[in-house]
């Protein structure tokens, strides 16, 4: 229960500084971000009703507090580029990145865990030898260059699948998958990639374990061993790594979802970023952030509840 | 958050006698503990073919306007998306340039840009968690948090936004990864100061009456070098990324000088007819990247530090 409350009172300390990097991203513009985000469509009239509605017109302090007091109640403020509420764009964009995220995410812990396992067990062996290889050029892949390779294969040269685009699941499931499948594969191996590692090292540190020693020792059958004794233990550190690496894969979808045209909030802060468009930049970096808190929190908290080894004393 | 808890030495243990010995401040280092780590690489012969390919990229980025065949900028008309041929081993771009040429002198600004931005990291970050270990207490608090907020956003999307507030650009590329890779820096610096900071020889230099300073400068930064080393070179790695990432997206390096990162960006346009000029690039940026990665991977072997002590990049 220390270490529950301890985490979250950590996070809300992390919180409270992302919403001050949040904040200050504005602030620290040189010059006068509206003017620079209006670009060369500039017109007084808008220019001063877009100063009163972002309230930069206010003391700074003023400001911030009213940033995070509207933040709370999901009011992130109006996009300087088209007049729209950043929390609507943001909830319309949301789905997209979520399907994308959790199919790249299904595919690296589909990837990982058998291979992880099978190199870890063969360790020495020509498939632990092919595993780490491999793993090894999946780590070290330009994510967006993995993305139009793909697209160059399964598009361009096969026609199998469409080069980007997005239909809503709720729409048209088989039209999603179909094209979800090469994002998701592009996402997918990066993470997959270093979980594979991580597991292979857990799973080799269990196995030489006394409790697995023992374990052999008295002649239970291997594969008992295996499922029983070593990959429940091994299993347990390479959560807190699946955890980091769903944060990952958030900030893997950024550029994906650009190279597949994938219409989520990492294109949305594409575009935010190239329009100057800095209230819709603040609140995607906002959301994603937050999220990325909230996956490392769940993440840690289920970490403690598996292994009740954990307590206050280390540094988290 | 997610890195591993790092083991604090039991200050109720009796410092070992035998070990007490100020003749010997620091164990493990000079040119023969140098001379060995390079020795014991190059009996790898992995390690030898990543040393060689990232020589090879340092020469490309020191001479390649020597070696490559045609000017960076020349451009042929008549020769215009021509795939790979004897006169040009890489094809040719929409505007006849030769793309094995731009490939070469795109070593450069990666490697410019990758080298500076560490460095920003390096010293930053190993500044920042050297005096949070050394010293302890709020100091630690205060910095430690501010790099969990950092932390806080995926690596990419930190990087935009420092874009978006500094305008696109080589300088504020570099800047905005060097940044990034901070708290990375600071962690792995911080964990090791904390585990050696109580060791004997620190203890006597500091009885010898040793400053703060000259006992983190001279006697724990020497000791804690290898992890630090490991994390350089993996760094490298994910700095090659990042600005190949931010690049792609049309923020970083700029035209009309060539990298690796935009002539992918640019090479989306002509998918269909000209493959060679997205397979290229990528295969540059992935090869460098990978012999970063293995090197990285080596050293970590050769020096001996235990692979939760150093992090990778993760994110892109």
């Amino acid at each position: 229960m220390r270490y529950v409350l301890h985490r979250l009172a950590q996070s809300v300390v992390v919180l409270f500084g992302v919403t001050v990097v949040v904040f200050l991203i504005v602030h620290l513009v040189p010059g006068d971000p509206i003017r620079i985000g209006m670009g060369t469509r500039f017109d007084p009239e808008i220019y001063e009703a877009l100063r009163r509605a972002s309230g930069l017109d206010r003391p700074p302090l003023e400001q911030y507090v009213s940033y995070v007091g509207r933040a709370v109640t999901g009011d992130l403020g109006v996009s300087f580029r088209s007049g729209q509420p950043v929390t609507h764009l943001l909830v319309a964009r949301l789905p997209a990145t979520v399907s994308l995220a959790v199919v790249g995410i299904l595919i690296a812990l589909l990837v990982s865990f058998p291979l992880g396992i099978i190199s870890a067990v063969r360790n020495g062996g020509a498939v632990d030898s092919i595993v780490r290889a491999v793993s090894q050029l999946g780590v070290s892949l330009p994510n967006f260059w993995l993305g139009m390779l793909l697209i160059l294969l399964f598009s361009s040269t096969l026609g199998w699948l469409p080069p980007s685009g997005y239909t809503p699941i709720t729409e048209d499931p088989v039209e999603w998958a179909k094209r979800v499948i090469m994002p998701g594969i592009t996402v997918g191996v990066v993470a997959g990639s270093i979980l594979t590692r991580y597991v292979r090292s857990s799973v080799l540190e269990t196995l030489s374990m006394d409790h697995v020693r023992t374990a052999n020792s008295k002649g239970l059958p291997r594969r008992l061993v295996l499922s029983r004794h070593v990959v429940r233990n091994a299993l347990v550190p390479v959560i807190t790594v699946t955890g980091t690496q769903i944060a990952a894969i958030l900030g893997g979808v950024i550029v994906v979802e650009v190279v597949f045209a994938w219409p989520g909030l990492g294109l949305l802060v594409y575009d935010a970023v190239r329009a100057r468009d800095y209230p819709l930049l603040q609140g995607a970096v906002l959301l994603i952030a937050v999220i990325f808190l909230l996956v490392n929190l769940v993440v840690d908290l289920l970490y403690a509840k598996v292994d009740p080894r954990i307590q206050l004393g280390g540094d988290p | 958050m997610s890195t591993p808890a790092t083991t604090q030495p039991d200050p109720s243990t009796p410092p070992d006698p035998t070990a007490y010995d100020p003749a010997v401040p620091v164990p493990d280092e000079g040119p023969r503990g140098w001379r060995r780590t390079v020795l014991a690489l190059l009996r790898r012969p992995v390690g030898v073919v990543s040393l060689l390919v990232l020589l090879g990229v340092l020469v490309l980025a020191l001479f390649g306007g020597w070696l490559a065949p045609y000017g960076i900028n020349e451009v042929n008309l008549d020769a215009r998306l021509q795939p790979p041929s004897a006169d040009f081993w890489f094809g040719t771009d929409e505007l006849g340039r030769d793309i094995l040429s731009r490939v070469i002198a795109s070593a450069a600004v990666s490697v410019r840009v990758s080298v500076i931005a560490v460095s920003i990291a390096l010293v930053v970050g190993v500044g920042l968690g050297l005096l949070a270990g050394f010293f302890g207490g709020w100091l630690d608090t205060v910095i430690m948090r501010s790099q969990d907020v950092l932390f806080a956003f995926p690596e990419i999307l930190l990087a935009m936004a420092i874009v978006a507030i500094l305008g696109p650009g080589v300088t504020t590329a570099t800047i905005a990864i060097g940044v990034v890779y901070i708290p990375v820096f600071a962690r792995v610096t911080r964990a090791s100061t904390l585990s050696v900071r109580t060791e004997t020889y620190v203890r006597a230099a500091k009885s010898l009456g040793a400053g703060p300073a000259r006992q983190m400068v001279r006697h724990v930064l020497p000791n804690i070098s290898a992890p630090i080393i490991v994390q350089t070179s993996l760094s490298l790695a994910f700095a090659i990324l990042s600005e190949a990432s931010l690049s792609f997206l049309g923020l970083g390096v700029q035209p009309p000088e060539p990298s690796w990162g935009r002539m992918l960006f640019d090479s989306r346009a002509f998918f269909q007819d000209a493959w060679w000029m997205s397979v290229f690039p990528g295969l540059a940026v992935f090869v460098t990247v990978l012999a970063c990665n293995l090197l990285g991977d080596i050293l970590r072997d050769v020096l001996d530090v235990r692979s939760s002590a150093t992090a990778r990049g993760g994110t892109r």
